[in-house]
């Protein structure tokens, strides 16, 4: 059954690779987005001083963090939050044709390798904050940010779902999820300390992006949290990952009820 | 016969936003068909009257509102991806390739998600590439071949893991006539070989005549006619017509047995009968002779666009 993914997945591959100098463009492209980004939090926090209680080497970690975990969710989710291209073309039709779960084969039937660029930028950013800043190192240390990384994209992972499940309904849904996906991915980098009360309810707890760097970095550091954000929440990433994903499937569940027409 | 496909009052309703109202559309309204196994079956009908949703019920793609359709013996929504593996289906408008690959690499890949044995698939991927002719093509990636060629492709793709039953949707749009006269004689290969059952919509009547043994009229969601061909163009009154050629201008032959005087043209040289079907055609042919000396003759068979337009008609 697997070998069923294995082969679609190699020949996008295959595909990718076909395009020498397309993709190494692509590359190109990816890397300097990243450095763009990057290069706006380093203004930002060299101009101003502790923004959020984070210092630039802080901050580093939290954004290496972020950009890592999604960037990581991206190549292998970002085309699901695509749905409406897949509906309009009939793609989808098709997957109800074929033996496996029709969300199992839309998330294997793309896979974006040129985002490794952006990968890149976010593990470099990583490793720099993990150098600059004076982290207590141990076995805890070590697990906490292995479970950071893990969770993470899983936690990214699910918002891509969670707005391809949402799309069946909305009727420009890209613009609508975009929000919340790339929304998302941008308070992720940030220190939820300086989120207002809404956004730290919805990037808190409903989208729990904090949980993807904000809330691991405060821990590993040994910071204080923010207002209903404590910092030894940052441990319960596997939970707020599993919290995503139960939101997820119940999003693309209902939302395939939705479209085959067995009621909202 | 065992039944393949069977539906009982299937019914489905689809909801439109027509700009702050919405309105409910019946697009297939208590549908209830049988199909036995082995059976080809042409399933037309007007764009909109229902075809292609009654095939995504039948399929599993789509939930009825109400009543239930049967498929090789599955429930097609719940038992969906057991389903899927006995029926292969092509799409006029979406194909199931993967566009930027060679063709034979899709075969490949839809080996794999069949869960094929590698012996089992190259061996049927081989027969369907002799039969369907796709030699010259294989190593093409599909985006650069041209309709015909896809199509082909997409029927291969559809029956390389041995589906009992062959659902086609607009096979043969835009097809030329070669294209579809090869695609024809191997829809008949293919099932005197397999017994695959089939199930076509298509707008050709060429289709109907050469592939189907039954055909379904389907009008505004409800079944207007089940049976054969012939027996359609019966129920409409369109006859066939005896067209006569005769060596002298003669009056019009009116009254001969088992025929009705339609017109005559060239001053009588040419007149066209309808053949009631009462008596023989030699019969006919005997009795035109008594009257006059014949040059030729031809018969004119029943316009099947025309009787599907009557059917439309007749039922509105």
């Amino acid at each position: 059954m697997v070998s069923a993914y294995r082969a679609v997945l190699a020949s996008r591959v295959r595909a990718q690779r076909s395009y020498r100098t397309s993709f190494a463009l692509d590359l190109v492209g990816a890397f300097l987005m990243g450095l763009a980004e990057l290069a706006e939090v380093y203004i930002l926090y060299t101009a101003v001083q502790g923004i959020g209680g984070f210092t630039f080497a802080q901050i580093l970690l939290v954004f290496g963090l972020a950009d890592l975990t999604f960037s990581l969710a991206d190549i292998v989710f970002g085309h699901v939050d695509n749905l409406p291209e897949y509906v309009r073309t009939g793609k989808l039709d098709v997957y109800f044709l074929r033996p496996q779960p029709v969300l199992a084969q839309l998330v294997t039937s793309d896979i974006s390798l040129r985002r490794l660029a952006r990968a890149g930028v976010g593990a470099g950013a990583l490793t720099v904050g993990l150098v600059l800043n004076d982290i207590a190192w141990g076995p805890a240390t070590v697990a906490l940010l292995a479970l950071a990384l893990v969770s993470g994209v899983a936690t990214f992972s699910a918002l891509f779902v969670t707005a391809a499940g949402l799309q069946f309904f909305l009727v420009n849904g890209a613009e609508m999820t975009n929000a919340f996906v790339y929304g998302g991915r941008y308070a992720a980098t940030q220190p939820a300390s300086v989120w207002p009360r809404a956004v730290t309810v919805v990037f808190g707890f409903v989208f729990p992006m904090a949980f993807t760097a904000y809330l691991p970095v405060t821990a590993l550091l040994g910071l204080p949290g923010a207002p209903w954000l404590p910092s030894w929440l940052g441990w319960c990433a596997p939970l707020a990952a599993l919290w995503s994903w139960a939101l997820a499937l119940a999003c693309w569940r209902w939302g395939i009820r939705h479209y085959r027409g067995a009621g909202g | 016969m065992s039944s393949i496909i069977e539906t009982r009052d299937l019914t489905r309703e689809f909801t439109v936003r027509d700009r702050l109202r919405r309105r409910t559309v019946t697009a297939v309204d208590g549908l209830s068909l049988r199909v036995a196994a082995g059976e080809s079956v042409g399933y037309i009908g007007a764009n909109g009257a229902g075809k292609s949703t009654t095939i995504k019920m039948i399929v599993g793609i789509l939930v009825p509102t109400s009543g239930e359709a049967t498929t090789c013996g599955l429930r097609p929504v719940r038992d969906r991806r057991v389903l899927a593996r006995r029926v292969g289906v092509v799409f006029g408008q979406r194909s199931q390739l993967w566009w930027d690959l060679p063709v034979r690499e899709s075969f490949e890949i839809l080996a794999a998600i069949h869960a094929l044995r590698p012996a089992e698939a190259r061996a049927r991927a081989a027969e369907l590439a002799e039969t369907l002719e796709l030699g010259e093509f294989l190593a093409t990636p599909v985006r650069q071949l041209s309709l015909g060629q896809r199509m082909r492709a997409e029927i291969a793709a559809a029956l390389l893991h041995r589906p009992e039953l062959l659902i086609l949707d607009e096979p043969t749009i835009g097809l030329d006539v070669l294209s579809k006269q090869r695609l024809r004689e191997f829809l008949i290969a293919e099932r005197r070989e397999h017994g695959t059952t089939l199930l076509l919509t298509t707008h050709d009547m060429g289709d109907i005549e050469r592939l189907c043994d039954r055909v379904l009229v389907v009008d505004r969601g409800r079944l207007a006619y089940d049976g054969t061909l012939d027996g359609l163009a019966a129920t409409v009154g369109a006859r066939r017509v005896l067209v006569v050629d005769l060596v002298e201008p003669t009056a019009d032959l009116v009254g001969l047995p088992g025929t009705e005087h339609l017109r005559s043209k060239v001053g009588g040289l040419r007149q066209h009968l309808v053949l009631d079907g009462s008596t023989t055609l030699a019969a006919v042919l005997a009795a035109v002779a008594e009257h006059a000396e014949l040059r030729d003759l031809s018969i004119e068979e029943p316009d099947i666009e025309d009787v599907v337009r009557r059917i439309y008609a007749a039922s509105r």
